[in-house]
Parts: structure tokens; C-alpha cells; sequence
């Protein structure tokens, strides 16, 4: 196995990437991918500690987390849905009020 | 130059160009079929590191239904490009700025802690395989599993709920 450090290197490169995706782009919807790119990158670090320490409770944190990911996903989607029916638009710059 | 370390850096290499494509790319439905390369990417990765249970879950679960359900989406709204530039000028160059800062922050403090940690050369051949995860998961975790059995239904109540179509009353 390579040195850990190589392996949270990448981790944290994956997870600056996805920070700027959030930060950057207006599409909701690629926004939301960003988010999903910053949870991969938070489990490639797990994984990796997983098996420096031969520790399988980093796998089964893994494992919690892409399952709260993908209840997440199912009700973010369904609200972007449900946002997209209102206002015609998933650009967050427009999504400036609260009034419904 | 160990093969490793090859096979390693180019993994690398396809994963962060994937989510950098992702990051850049006008067409919503480029970034989501960029982003499945990253999560393949990210699951090889796993089996590299020994954990064969969370890769191949990885391709099922990200991969096979979590990108597929953003792609229909996608298609649905119709959302593949959007318009002009953003209203507040500052926004793009502020957020560069500080995701350079993140990950000059992050790089320091991995180069830093270099060997302070040993980490095992081999680990036994069932680690992360089905048996292993499933022992662990259902007696040391089982309380967290059973939680998430009321958080998916929880979220499917959620989603069904959201996406009711409303009809006009009376």
C-alpha cells in the first residue's frame, strides 16, 4: 500500500474541487453533484484510514454514508423538482426570495 | 517508480480531470456523465485499498442509481445549459481565492504529518470483503443500521410527498 498521506492528498484535492463547484456554478443541479463529489472525496479518506488501520468501522462509515447520500438526494431532487414547477428555473440567482 | 505508485498517479490523474470537467462544463448532462467517470474512478480506488464490499457498492449505489436519478432529472427540467454571467462580479474570483487557500491548507497539513502514522503492509485477505462488513455491521452497528432503515423511509415519505402533483381544489 502506498503511504496514506498520497491516498488523503487526493481526498483533499477531490473535496476543494468540489467546495468550488458549490461556490461557483448557479446550475442547482450541478451544484448538488458538487455536493456528492464533496461526500466521495470524504470517503476515499475514510476508506484509506480503513485500511491503514486495518480498521473495518471506517468501511462501515463508508457505507452509513452513502446511504444517508442517496435519502439525501432522493428529497433534494424532489424539492429542485418541485422548485423547477413554480419558478421555470433552477438558476440559484434567481431563487432570491422566500415568497413562494 | 513502483508500479503502484504508476497505477496510482494516473487513477488520479483521470479522477481529478473527471471532477475538474465536471467543475467546468456548460452541459449539466457532461458534468453528470463526468462525474460517473469520477465515481468509477473512486471505486477502483476502493478495491485498490482493500475494500471490495464498498466498491462494488459504490458502483450500485452512486454510480448505478444516485447519477442516474440526477440524469433523469436533468433531462426532465430540461436544465442542460444556463445563462449569462452572475450578478455579483466578486463571486467568482473570491471563491477561487479561497479554494486555493483549502487546498494549500489541506496539502500542509498531509505533507506535515508524513510517517507519523505506520500503516499495516498487508492486511488479512477477508478485510472488507461481504463476511466482514456484515459481522461488524450487524452486532457492533446494528443500532445505526436500524436507524437507517427510518431514514430511507423517512425520505421516500419525503420525496412521494414533494413531488404530489397539486390539482386545484374544488
Amino acid at each position: 500500500m502506498l503511504p496514506v498521506e498520497y491516498y488523503v492528498g487526493l481526498s483533499a484535492i477531490l473535496f476543494t474541487i468540489g467546495a468550488l463547484g458549490v461556490l461557483i456554478r448557479r446550475n442547482a443541479l450541478v451544484i448538488f453533484m458538487s455536493v456528492e463529489l464533496m461526500l466521495n472525496a470524504a470517503n476515499l479518506a475514510f476508506v484509506a484510514f480503513a485500511r491503514a488501520y486495518e480498521a473495518v468501522s471506517g468501511q462501515i462509515f463508508v457505507f452509513f454514508v452513502m446511504t444517508v447520500a442517496a435519502a439525501e438526494v432522493a428529497v433534494g431532487l424532489a424539492l429542485i423538482v418541485t422548485i423547477f414547477q413554480n419558478k421555470q428555473s433552477i438558476d440559484v440567482d434567481q431563487m432570491n426570495t422566500m415568497k413562494g | 517508480m513502483t508500479p503502484d505508485l504508476i497505477v496510482f498517479f494516473l487513477l488520479a490523474l483521470v479522477a481529478v480531470a473527471s471532477a475538474l470537467g465536471m467543475l467546468f462544463s456548460r452541459n449539466a448532462v457532461y458534468a453528470a456523465l463526468l462525474l460517473i467517470l469520477n465515481f468509477s474512478t473512486v471505486a477502483i480506488f476502493y478495491l485498490i485499498l482493500s475494500a471490495p464490499f464498498i466498491a462494488l457498492a459504490q458502483v450500485t449505489v452512486y454510480a448505478g442509481a444516485i447519477m442516474v436519478l440526477f440524469l433523469f432529472v436533468i433531462m426532465l427540467l430540461g436544465a442542460e445549459q444556463t445563462g449569462r454571467a452572475s450578478p455579483i462580479w466578486w463571486l467568482k474570483p473570491l471563491a477561487l481565492g479561497l479554494g486555493v487557500v483549502l487546498l494549500i491548507e489541506a496539502i500542509y497539513i498531509v505533507t506535515s504529518q508524513r510517517g507519523v502514522m505506520q500503516a499495516m503492509d498487508t492486511v488479512a485477505p477477508t478485510f472488507g470483503g461481504p463476511t466482514a462488513i456484515g459481522e461488524t455491521l450487524f452486532r457492533q452497528f446494528v443500532l445505526p443500521f436500524e436507524v437507517t432503515s427510518i431514514l430511507l423511509l423517512v425520505a421516500m415519505i419525503g420525496a412521494i410527498v414533494l413531488s404530489k402533483v397539486k390539482t386545484p381544489q374544488g
